[in-house]
């Protein structure tokens, strides 16, 4: 089994440090070194790494083996699971390879559909959806497999889970929260939140819903004004706010990334010193290389905290 | 009733190459009400098929060409038209194709798409709420299908593609947890939402399906 270099994420979340997550999305194809120069950047920078599950049904280098390789360079990997490409079988035989391979966090979601992404034509799964998943994963860790049957050597997983705190409307995810909650979830992480008011009256009514499950806030990086427009206009649940927009808009030219970055970690700050939430999950979305420079500009070093 | 569509005519011409009598069958029930395999679609078939130097034999428009025993029926009746065809273009559903491929050697080709098991919501206008899984679950949801109208098929309530109470594979579907969850609230039974559904049986309605219902008084005295 793979040597855990550092704490897992149970353990900063349950010693009640603020987490820092960063994420790194595979590529298409085998030339992993890009990705590997983005690990070991972000290693100690961040204290575990997300990694995509064939992220927006577009077909990538997979989740599992890159949190090998994550665990193999010295990082804590958040392993994602998407229900769309696999059914209870492929799941079930993948979590317990991961496990032997000393992946201990696993992050639940039903996943995108299939039409939205490059493999237009494929039969989705969707076997089960991540209420089910984390039930799954809670029957294996009692040593049952989802048809009954024992399991010879178990599995003991940090369970995560996704909220969307910019869905409308708000009240069926609210509830289906509360159902993952019920289902095994230990921890969230949220959707892109941009709009920080509306984050606080999420999160009041979150922890009306369960005050000890712990919630880190989804940050997703703006780095232009085209990738503003884009993602309020397509991509559901995610909404830039007007003062941002008009913060972006105003930026000089070639200063929009900066200005990005600045955003980020004000809101970083801002999570942390007005204690909003447990922890902030940053997306980078391939500009992973400006992380340190969030973290630094923000005033966050993990091994300080 | 189930829901089929047009293929386009250069397929249909490619799939009678070297069959140059045909004949032409259509069904009276659903795909003529979807307009693909009516008397009209049929007399409509005969003509393009004649103008590319085809001969057609005969035309024959029926009741339940599923019907495997009517449709043996038919061929009877029409033996001279079948006997003299070298294949048989089938305007209906994929069942209905099946069921003539039971009463000839020949070749039988389809002339549709079979899409779906659909509501009609006026004519021309069809939309799928059910997709046979063999166990049904509406009572639960206020009789909407999360299997069906949700896109992914969960049964746990929306995913956060959901937006405006709209799908994210399309902005002009419903989501069908959104649906849902608005009609159980008008029920006052959002219990029903927050209860966990565990993993479905798929294998309810195991493909091919097969039902044989007992005959009454068999077995009796």
């Amino acid at each position: 089994m793979e040597k855990h270099v550092k704490p897992g994420i149970k353990e900063i979340m349950e010693s009640g440090t603020f987490l820092v997550s960063g994420e790194i999305g595979p590529p298409k194809g085998t030339d992993i070194d890009e990705m590997i120069e983005h690990i070991d950047l972000l290693k100690d920078k961040v204290h575990a790494m997300n990694i995509t599950d064939n992220q927006s049904s577009v077909m990538r280098y997979p989740s599992l083996g890159t949190a090998l390789i994550i665990l193999e360079h010295g990082g804590e990997p958040n392993l994602q699971v998407t229900c769309r490409d696999r059914n209870r079988l492929a799941i079930e035989a993948d979590l317990l390879f991961a496990y032997t391979r000393g992946v201990r966090s696993v992050l639940c979601l039903t996943g995108d559909s299939v039409p939205v992404g490059d493999h237009k034509e494929a039969k989705a799964v969707f076997d089960c959806e991540s209420v089910q998943l984390l039930q799954l994963i809670r029957n294996m860790e009692e040593g049952k497999d989802s048809g009954g049957n024992e399991l010879k050597g178990g599995v003991e997983f940090y369970k995560g889970a996704i909220v969307t705190p910019e869905a409308h409307p708000i009240e069926p995810q609210m509830l289906k929260f509360a159902k993952k909650i019920e289902a095994g979830a230990q921890w969230f992480q949220t959707q892109a939140v941009y709009d920080m008011d509306n984050f606080k009256r999420f999160m009041e009514k979150a922890r009306k819903i369960d005050d000890k499950v712990k919630i880190c806030a989804g940050l997703v990086l703006l780095t232009s004004m085209g990738a503003i427009k884009y993602m309020n206009a397509n991509v559901p649940g995610v909404f830039v706010p007007d003062n941002l927009v008009q913060e972006m808009a105003d930026a000089p030219k070639g200063e929009a990334l900066n200005t990005g970055i600045r955003i980020m970690a004000r809101q970083i700050r801002q999570c942390i010193d007005e204690k909003l939430c447990d922890g902030v999950h940053i997306m980078a979305i391939g500009k992973e290389g400006v992380v340190p420079q969030i973290l630094d500009e923000a005033g966050v070093d993990i091994s300080k905290m | 009733m189930i829901i089929t569509t047009s293929k386009p005519f250069e397929e249909v011409l490619k799939q009678l190459e070297g069959e140059d009598k045909v004949f032409i069958i259509g069904c009276g029930l659903c795909s003529t009400t979807c307009e693909t395999g009516g008397e009209e679609q049929v007399a409509e078939m005969k003509t393009k098929l004649e103008a590319e130097g085809k001969t057609v034999t005969g035309t024959i428009v029926y009741d339940e060409v599923c019907h495997e025993l009517n449709t043996k029926r038919k061929f009877r009746e029409n033996k001279e038209a079948v006997e003299s065809a070298d294949g048989f273009l089938v305007m209906t559903c994929g069942a209905g194709c099946q069921s003539v491929r039971e009463s000839t050697e020949k070749g039988v080709h389809p002339a549709n798409n079979t899409v779906f098991l659909g509501n009609i919501l006026r004519q021309g206008n069809f939309t799928e709420k059910c997709s046979l899984c063999g166990d049904c679950v509406l009572e639960d949801f206020g009789a909407i299908c999360p299997v069906t109208r949700c896109h992914k098929g969960i049964l746990n309530g929306p995913c956060g593609g959901t937006d405006e109470g709209k799908c994210e594979t399309d902005k002009e579907k419903d989501c069908g947890w959104t649906l849902i969850y608005n009609q159980l609230e008008k029920m006052g039974k959002l219990d029903r939402f927050q209860r966990i559904y565990g993993l479905k049986n798929w294998q309810a309605s195991m493909k091919p399906g097969r039902v044989i219902f007992e005959k009454k008084g068999e077995g009796g005295e």
